[in-house]
């Protein structure tokens, strides 16, 4: 177990440098002076010289490249160039909040689609499987840009029930977990339902239907818990969409998270901070896939000894 | 079925498309200031928009900009990703190496999130959100060619080929690539799909399609700030997007079926044990 944790830890070493590297890069692909982009066209010739060398734009390269390593390595991702805050300060006060909204978001997909990924499957063929896929092919295809907005105006706009922006109170989440976890929902009913159907098949199901255990028992505790890794996989990929759609969610709801802060940096041209939200995210995404290969190994020995 | 359907949408949206300027009389940018925010009517049959615009028509040119986007951002990602994919896959060793790590690098950002940060440093339009899903898009067709070919490599055809001494660029060209192209039309419907909807989530945060060029996106951040006083500025562009989604998404599954015998075999089954 241990040479499996180390060697897929190892992996994903090259990967995170690629991140950073292309996160570095980011700011010497503006067209033009970068820094005269950052500060507007009428900026004096003093504040550009003076933020240059803030940034250490005028030094080589690779010494640029050097220092930027060194101080990833400490946590040090620069200041916003808009309130001088440090970046890694101006993230951790967001994190909690795109926290919150990403694992309610995925505590509602994961109660919404398990259940109707497994009816599905038990009833596949019939009407109600057919219904299911469907609205699981819907939810796919609703724009989270579309489903937010119409969410507010049926709950907040219409009936009153639910605050449309914000954050504090339950209330307050539930119309951004919501439109956050439609999507996801989706993608999670239709893999548990292939899972479930493609297990049901499999002969010691049958065997154990066969011995007089229960229906209810061979799918829950047999074919479900077989069905498991391909459920836990697109679990793991989809957090890439979840942090995705969290941009998108926080925008919509004005919700205080790394996304909404992403998107009022690109607004304002603070490149450290764009970085430093560009970065956080990315490298969050590469530690889930980690761990969710990581929980390969636990839920099936068999990938552990490869 | 799911074929059908799928095809059906996207065919009725495409000649919309295709049609729009025949289809109304409103000039899509022309503005009736008094008239601002009405709702629909049999003049204007979507409403219109907080500067007098006409819903309806606005809608028509901004279906063109999803085509457009969709054609483009699929085109050229399949060509760069089928073709880089399938020298990764034949060739092997360092050159399979090199990509593999690119593609490593590119998956390690979330979907959108590398797009929003090149346009982010690019610069909005149009053009750059089309460059930045490129960039992102080629990623997926890429991973799929080169299985592909690792497979489809090792048929016997192919190995004779070789023997009777093809060149190279002909095995792949003309044996290898075309043994690919049922997976990769599937995948590239659905990434039809994926850059509609990525487009629409670009113009949305005010990074693709910029002002005053309609977009569907565009045109349902606009009505954000009038969810109370003129819902339909969100509802029509929104219902517009998801059905081409529906749609693409419908077709590339109703591909995926026809292409392939296990799914339809594991379909027919299914429905056999039902």
């Amino acid at each position: 177990m241990l040479r499996f944790l180390a060697r897929r830890i190892i992996l994903t070493i090259p990967v995170l440098l690629g991140v950073a590297t292309l996160v570095f890069a980011l700011i010497h692909l503006i067209p033009g002076d970068p820094v005269r982009t950052m500060l507007g066209e009428t900026a004096s010739e003093e504040s550009v010289v003076d933020l240059r060398g803030r940034l250490g734009l005028d030094r080589p390269l690779y010494v640029q490249y050097g220092v930027y390593l060194k101080d990833l390595m400490r946590g040090d991702l620069g200041r916003s160039l808009r309130t001088n805050e440090p970046v890694a300060s101006a993230l951790a006060a967001r994190v909690p909040a795109t926290f919150e909204l990403a694992i309610a978001a995925m505590i509602v997909a994961i109660v919404v689609a398990i259940p109707l990924g497994i009816l599905a499957a038990v009833r596949a063929g019939t009407f109600v499987d057919h219904l299911a896929t469907t609205m699981a092919l819907i939810g796919i295809s609703m724009p989270g840009v579309w489903l937010g907005p119409l969410l507010a105006i049926v709950f907040a706009v219409q009936l009153g029930w639910l605050p449309v922006s914000g954050r504090g109170t339950l209330a307050q989440l539930v119309l951004p977990a919501v439109t956050l976890a439609a999507p996801l929902a989706a993608i999670l009913a239709r893999m548990t339902r292939a899972s479930v159907i493609e297990e049901l098949r499999e002969l010691y199901v049958i065997a154990a239907r066969a011995r007089g255990v229960s229906r209810a028992r061979a799918v829950l505790r047999h074919a479900f818990r077989n069905s498991l890794i391909p459920i836990v996989t697109i679990l793991g990929l989809q957090v890439g969409a979840v942090l995705t759609g969290a941009v998108i969610t926080e925008t919509i709801f004005a919700w205080p998270g790394i996304g909404r802060l992403l998107i009022q940096s690109i607004g304002f041209r603070d490149y450290p901070l764009v970085q430093g939200c560009i970065l956080l995210i990315a490298v969050t995404y590469v530690s889930v896939n980690l761990l969710t290969d990581l929980a390969y190994g636990l839920l099936d020995p068999r990938i552990r000894y490869e | 079925m799911l074929l059908r359907i799928g095809a059906a949408i996207v065919l009725v949206i495409a000649m919309l498309a295709i049609a729009g300027p025949v289809l109304t009389r409103s000039d899509p940018s022309a503005q009736n200031l008094p008239l601002r925010l009405e709702g629909p009517s049999l003049a204007h049959p979507f409403g219109l928009d907080e500067l007098g615009r006409d819903v309806f028509a606005r809608m028509l040119v901004g279906a063109r900009i999803s085509f457009l986007v969709g054609l483009v951002v699929v085109g050229v990602s399949s060509i760069v990703g089928t073709l880089l994919g399938a020298v990764a896959g034949y060739f092997g060793g360092w050159i399979d190496d090199v990509i593999g790590r690119a593609t490593d690098i590119l998956m390690a950002f979330p979907g959108l999130l590398l797009a929003i940060a090149l346009v982010a440093v690019l610069g909005p339009s149009l053009a750059n959100a089309l460059l930045a899903l490129t960039v992102i898009g080629w990623v997926g067709f890429a991973r799929l060619a080169r299985g592909q070919v690792l497979r489809s490599r090792e048929f016997e055809y192919v190995q004779a080929a070789r023997a009777l001494g093809a060149s190279t660029s002909r095995v792949l060209l003309r044996h290898v690539v075309p043994s690919t192209i049922p997976a990769l039309v599937v995948q590239a419907t659905l990434g039809m799909a994926g850059a509609v909807l990525s487009e629409a989530a670009l113009s949305f945060l005010g990074l693709g399609v910029q002002p005053p060029t309609p977009s569907w996106g565009a045109m349902l951040s606009g009505g954000r700030v009038h969810l109370l006083d003129a819902p339909h500025l969100t509802v029509f562009p929104g219902l517009a997007i998801a059905l081409l989604v529906l749609g693409f998404n419908f077709l590339g599954d109703g591909l995926r079926d026809l292409t392939d015998p296990k799914q339809r075999r594991a379909a027919v089954s299914t429905v056999a044990q039902g």
